[in-house]
C-alpha cells in the first residue's frame, strides 16, 4: 500500500504542486542535540499558520510537550496571514518565525522580497522530491483538497450533487454555504483552478444561488454539520474529514470535473528572532510524529510511512487539479477582485 | 500669560433663557455634600453673569490651573487632529502622494460607495429608532414609576451593556440563523414546518438592525434614566398644581427636560450603528452585502487601498457633523440646569394594576435582549456542534482547551484588561476636564475643544486604525506593536461618548456651587476637584465604565493595530468567527464578559464607598 501511494504521489501531487521546483534544494539539515539546546534557550516560537485551528493547536501541543517550549500560535486565513506579515514587516516588526500558508503563491512573493531562508529538514528528505520548494524555500508539509459535500440528515444520497455544475441546480437555492478567496488560501486555489476550468460563468451562476458567504474554508463543514446549510459549495477536506471522524453527519463529494489540490507550505523566515527554535520547529513539522497528528486530523501527507485511514477516498480515485505557485502569485489579486465583484462581498 | 487677558475678550455668556432651569435657580443650593462652608453662601444662586462662565480673574494674577487645562486641550488636539489630518491628506492624494481628486471620483461606483452608504444609513436609522423605542419606556418605568423590581431591571440592562456587539451578533447567529438557529428549530418543531422553513433570518438587514439595536439600547437607557433620576419632581408638581393634566405635564415639563438626553442617546445609537464593524462583518458579509465600514475594511485587505478608503470615510465625517449640528439646532440655546444642590426625590407615578403588565413587558424585553443571548452562549460553550441538542452525549469541554491553547489567550485577556483600565482612567479624567472647559466656557476656543472631542465619533474605528497605523509606525512615535497605540485608539474612539456624558452632567449642574467655592478663594482646579467631582461622582464612575466597556467592545481599529504580541480578546474572537469556531467564541465571550462585569462592579463600589474619582 505505501508503495502504491508513493507512486501516486510522486507521479501526481508532488510533481505538480511544485512544478517550478527546478533549482536543487540545499543539503537536508539534520536535527542535532546542539540545535535542541540552542532552541530551548530561545524558549518559544511564533507560528503564523493557515492550518485548520484544531489541527494547529494539536501540533503546537505536540511540539510543546516534546521540547518543553511554547508555541505562540497565530491562526488565520492564508490571505490574512499574508497581509499581516506584510504589515508587520513594513513596520520593522519581525515576530513571525515560521509561517504556514495554503496559498503557495505567497512563497513566490516572500522569496522575491528576500524574506525566506532555505531550509530542508532531513525528515522531509525522503518525501516526493518536488514537495520541496525551489532552493528549499518551503516544504509542503501537508496537503488537502477543496471539494463539495452535504449534510446526510438533510440531503438524500441520490439527490446529492455529483459535480460542480450540479450546484447550480435551482433546488439548492438558499441551501449552499461557501468560503471566500479573500480570506482562505485554499479557496484562492479553488477559484483559480475552477475559473480556468469552468469559466467565471460558473461563479456568476453560483452567486445567484444565494450562498451563505463565510470566510474560512474550514467553516463550511462546520456550518453544514450544524445543519445551517444542506450543501457545501466548497470546503477544506482536512476539516471535513476531522469532523466526520468525530461523528458529524457529513458526506464528501469529489466533483467529477476535478478537485483543486491545496499544497500547504511552511517557510522559515530569514529575519526570525529565534532562528534555532524556528529550525527545530521546521524539523518537528516534517517529523513522522507531527505528520501522524496531521493525518489524525484530516490532512493528507507526503510521509510515505503513514497509511491513510481506509474511510478516506484514495487520491487515485479523484481527478486532481494542480496550480503552479507562480501562476497563483501572478493572478491571485485579480481573482479576488473578480470574485468580490460577482458575489458582492 | 494671565488668563484674564484673553478671556476678557469674550463677552459674558449666559446659559440662555433656561426656562425650566430658571425655576431651579431659586432653589436653595445647600452646598456640596462634603463642603460645609457652602451652606452660608448657596441661598441665592441667581447671580448673573456667573463667575465660572466669564472667567473674570483679578488682573495680574496668573491662574495656575490653566496649565493642566491647557495641556489637556493640546493633548486632545493632538489625539484628534493627527488622525484626521492623515485621513484628509490620504483622501486627497494618490498612491504616489500626488494631489488628486481621483479617490472621490471613484466613489461614483455604486457598489463601492453608494450601495454600502445607503445600507449604512438605513441600518443606523433603524438601530437608533429601535434603541429609543425600547430604552425610553423602560427608563421611565424604572426611574419614575412604582413598577416592582426596579433595581433588578436596571441591573439586567447593565448586563446587556457589557455584552460586546460582536459577541451579541454571534449569539444571535446561534439563535436565529435560518436553519440551525435554535429559535427556528423550535419554530419548526412547534409548527410542524418543513426542514428549511424559518421564522427568523439573522443574516439580513432586519436581523442586523435587531442585533445592533439590542446592543445599543442600554446607552439610550442610561442617559434617559439618569436624567429622569436627577429631574426634581417639584417642576411636575408645580405643573399639576397649576392645573396641568398628566399628558400636559409630560409634554410641557417632563419631555423638554428629558429631550437632551434622549437626543444624545439617539445620536449615540445612530453613530455607533454607523461606525460599527463587528456586527455587520458577522451578519452582513454572509448575506452578501457591505455596509460602509466593512467596505472600507475590505479596501485594506491585500493590497491595501488606503487612499480610497480615506475618501470613503469623508462622507461619514460629514454626516456626523450634520447630525451634531442638527442636535444643537433642535435643542436651541435652551439650558437645562437641574442640580442646584440638594433636591427632593422624584415622586413615583403609581401604575396601580398596570404595574404587573408593565413588569412583564419589561422582563420580556430584557429576556430577549439580555438573557436569551447569554443563555445560548452558555449552551454553545459546552457543545462540539453548536446546533446539537443538549444531552450527555453531546456535551463536551473541548472548547475550553481549544480556546486557551491559542496565542496565549491568558496574555490576550491581560492585554485587554490593562488597556481597558488605563483607557478608562485617562478617558474619564480627560472628559471631565474637557466637559468642564466647554460647559463653563473656561478657556478661549472652548467650542473648538467640544468639536474636537466629538469629532472622532465620525471616524469609523477602522479608518482611525489605519490613520494611527500610519502615524505611529514611524519616528518619533514608533508605537505599532505596543499597547500604547491601542490605548491612543481607545482614548480617541471613546472620547465622544465620554465627553457627551460628562457634558450632559455638567449641563445639569448649576455653576453656583463652583462660584461659591471660587469666591471663597479656591482656584479653578481646586473647585473642580473638591466641589464638582464629588457632585458628579456617579457620572464620573459611569463615564469610566463607558470607556472601559467601550474599549472591550472595540474591534474595528483594534483589528488593524494589534500584532501577535499585543492581541486583544476582541480580535481573537473575530479570528475565531472567521474560522467558524462558534463554540470557542462562546467560551471566550463568557470569560470576557465575566471579567468585564467584575471590573465594572468594582469600579462602582469604589465610586460609591470611597468617593474615588478615577484619574485623580
Amino acid at each position: 500500500m505505501p508503495i502504491s501511494r508513493r507512486a501516486v504521489l510522486t507521479a501526481t501531487a508532488g510533481l505538480a504542486i511544485a512544478r517550478t521546483a527546478r533549482a536543487a534544494p540545499p543539503e537536508p539539515a539534520v536535527l542535532t542535540p546542539d540545535l535542541i539546546d540552542a532552541a530551548k534557550k530561545e524558549g518559544k516560537i511564533a507560528w503564523y499558520t493557515a492550518d485548520d485551528l484544531v489541527l494547529a493547536t494539536r501540533v503546537s501541543k505536540g511540539f510543546e510537550t516534546k521540547y518543553g517550549m511554547s508555541v505562540q500560535l497565530e491562526r488565520s486565513g492564508a490571505e490574512r496571514i499574508y497581509q499581516r506579515i506584510a504589515q508587520e514587516y513594513g513596520s520593522n516588526i519581525s515576530e513571525v518565525d515560521v509561517a504556514t500558508t495554503s496559498d503557495l503563491g505567497h512563497t513566490v512573493s516572500w522569496n522575491a522580497s528576500g524574506w525566506l531562508a532555505s531550509f530542508v529538514p532531513s525528515e522531509a528528505a525522503h518525501w516526493a522530491e518536488k514537495a520541496i520548494g525551489p532552493n528549499g524555500i518551503y516544504i509542503v508539509d501537508k496537503f488537502t483538497m477543496v471539494m463539495s459535500g452535504y449534510n446526510s440528515r438533510l440531503v438524500k444520497a441520490e439527490d446529492a450533487p455529483k459535480s460542480w455544475e450540479d450546484l447550480l441546480d435551482p433546488k439548492w437555492k438558499g441551501k449552499l454555504v461557501k468560503a471566500h478567496p479573500g480570506y482562505s488560501g485554499a479557496i484562492t486555489n479553488e477559484t483559480y483552478a475552477l475559473s480556468h476550468l469552468l469559466g467565471w460563468e460558473f461563479y456568476e451562476k453560483l452567486a445567484k444561488q444565494g450562498v451563505l458567504q463565510v470566510q474560512s474554508a474550514t467553516d463550511p463543514p462546520m456550518r453544514c454539520a450544524q445543519g445551517e446549510r444542506a450543501v457545501m459549495a466548497d470546503a477544506a477536506e482536512v476539516t471535513a474529514l476531522r469532523l466526520i471522524a468525530e461523528g458529524a453527519p457529513l458526506v464528501l463529494v469529489y466533483p467529477t470535473e476535478g478537485v483543486p489540490v491545496v499544497g500547504v507550505g511552511s517557510v522559515l523566515m530569514q529575519k526570525s528572532q529565534r532562528p534555532n527554535a524556528a529550525r527545530l520547529f521546521m524539523h518537528y513539522l516534517a517529523s513522522s510524529e507531527c505528520q501522524k497528528i496531521n493525518m489524525e486530523n484530516g490532512s493528507r501527507s507526503f510521509d510515505t510511512t503513514l497509511a491513510e485511514p481506509a474511510s478516506w477516498t484514495p487520491l487515485a480515485k479523484i481527478k486532481l487539479l494542480f496550480n503552479d505557485p507562480v501562476d497563483l502569485a501572478r493572478e491571485a489579486e485579480e481573482i479576488k477582485k473578480h470574485y468580490s465583484k460577482i458575489f458582492g462581498v | 500669560m494671565p488668563s484674564g487677558e484673553t478671556t476678557d475678550e469674550e463677552p459674558p455668556v449666559r446659559h440662555g433663557p433656561a426656562r425650566p432651569g430658571q425655576l431651579m435657580q431659586h432653589r436653595a443650593a445647600t452646598g456640596g455634600p462634603d463642603e460645609p462652608g457652602h451652606d452660608e453662601l448657596g441661598t441665592d444662586g441667581a447671580m448673573s453673569p456667573s463667575l465660572t462662565e466669564t472667567t473674570r480673574v483679578r488682573p495680574g494674577r496668573f491662574d495656575l490651573s490653566l496649565v493642566p487645562l491647557g495641556f489637556a486641550g493640546l493633548f486632545l488636539a493632538f489625539l484628534v487632529l493627527l488622525p484626521l489630518g492623515w485621513l484628509l491628506a490620504f483622501s486627497l492624494t494618490d498612491e504616489s502622494g500626488a494631489l488628486s481628486l481621483a479617490n472621490f471620483a471613484e466613489l461614483g461606483d455604486p457598489s463601492l460607495f453608494l450601495e454600502p452608504f445607503v445600507a449604512t444609513l438605513g441600518i443606523a436609522l433603524g438601530v437608533a429608532t429601535m434603541a429609543c423605542i425600547v430604552a425610553v419606556p423602560l427608563a421611565w418605568l424604572v426611574a419614575r414609576t412604582d413598577v416592582p423590581g426596579r433595581r433588578t431591571l436596571r441591573a439586567l440592562v447593565m448586563v446587556s451593556f457589557i455584552t460586546p456587539p460582536f459577541i451579541g451578533a454571534v449569539a444571535w447567529v446561534l439563535l436565529a440563523a435560518p436553519n440551525s438557529g435554535l429559535l427556528n428549530q423550535y419554530y419548526r418543531w412547534i409548527a410542524g414546518a418543513g426542514p428549511f422553513d424559518h421564522l427568523f433570518n439573522i443574516f439580513s438587514a432586519g436581523g442586523i438592525i435587531f442585533v445592533m439595536g439590542s446592543c445599543a439600547f442600554p446607552y439610550v437607557f442610561v442617559l434617559t434614566a439618569n436624567t429622569l433620576d436627577r429631574m426634581p419632581y417639584d417642576l411636575e408638581e408645580a405643573s399639576a398644581i397649576l392645573g396641568g393634566g398628566r399628558w400636559h405635564t409630560f409634554r410641557r415639563v417632563t419631555l423638554p427636560m428629558v429631550l437632551p438626553a434622549l437626543l444624545a442617546g439617539f445620536l449615540i445609537a445612530f453613530l455607533q450603528a454607523m461606525t460599527q464593524f463587528g456586527t455587520p462583518a458577522i451578519l452582513a458579509l454572509p448575506a452578501g452585502f457591505h455596509v460602509l465600514t466593512t467596505k472600507i475594511w475590505s479596501l485594506f485587505q491585500y493590497p491595501p487601498q488606503t487612499h480610497l478608503a480615506a475618501a470613503c470615510a469623508m462622507p461619514l465625517l460629514l454626516v456626523t457633523i450634520l447630525l451634531l449640528r442638527g442636535e444643537k439646532f433642535l435643542l436651541g440655546r435652551r439650558g437645562y440646569t437641574m442640580i442646584g444642590g440638594k433636591t427632593g426625590a422624584p415622586q413615583l407615578t403609581r401604575l396601580g394594576f398596570w404595574r404587573w403588565p408593565a413588569l412583564l413587558a419589561a422582563l420580556f424585553v430584557l429576556f430577549v435582549t439580555v438573557l436569551l443571548p447569554n443563555m445560548v452562549l452558555i449552551r454553545a460553550s459546552m457543545l462540539r456542534t453548536v446546533s446539537d441538542p443538549w444531552n450527555l452525549s453531546t456535551i463536551t469541554w473541548s472548547n475550553v482547551p481549544l480556546v486557551f491553547s491559542l496565542s496565549h489567550t491568558v496574555d490576550t485577556l491581560w492585554n485587554t484588561l490593562i488597556t481597558g483600565v488605563t483607557a478608562a482612567t485617562l478617558g474619564a479624567a480627560f472628559s471631565v476636564l474637557i466637559a468642564y472647559l466647554t460647559a463653563r466656557r473656561a478657556v478661549p476656543g472652548h467650542r473648538f475643544l467640544g468639536f474636537l472631542a466629538t469629532a472622532p465619533a465620525a471616524i469609523p474605528g477602522i479608518v482611525l486604525g489605519v490613520a494611527l497605523f500610519i502615524a505611529y509606525t514611524r519616528p518619533p512615535f514608533q508605537l505599532y506593536g505596543t499597547l500604547w497605540i491601542l490605548l491612543l485608539a481607545f482614548l480617541t474612539i471613546e472620547m465622544p461618548p465620554a465627553y457627551q456624558q460628562m457634558q450632559a452632567a455638567f449641563r445639569g449642574l448649576n455653576p453656583e456651587l463652583e462660584d461659591a467655592s471660587r469666591i471663597l478663594g479656591a482656584g479653578r482646579l481646586k473647585s473642580l476637584v473638591s466641589v464638582v467631582a464629588p457632585l458628579l461622582k456617579s457620572s464620573v464612575a459611569a463615564t469610566w465604565c463607558f470607556v472601559f466597556i467601550g474599549s472591550i467592545r472595540e474591534l474595528s481599529a483594534t483589528i488593524l493595530l494589534t500584532t501577535s504580541n499585543t492581541k486583544l480578546v476582541s480580535v481573537l474572537i473575530y479570528d475565531l468567527n472567521e474560522g467558524g469556531q462558534l463554540g470557542g467564541i462562546a467560551v471566550l465571550g463568557l470569560v470576557l464578559m465575566a471579567v468585564t462585569a467584575v471590573v465594572v462592579i468594582a469600579a462602582n463600589r469604589l465610586a460609591n464607598v470611597g468617593g474615588m474619582v478615577p484619574g485623580r
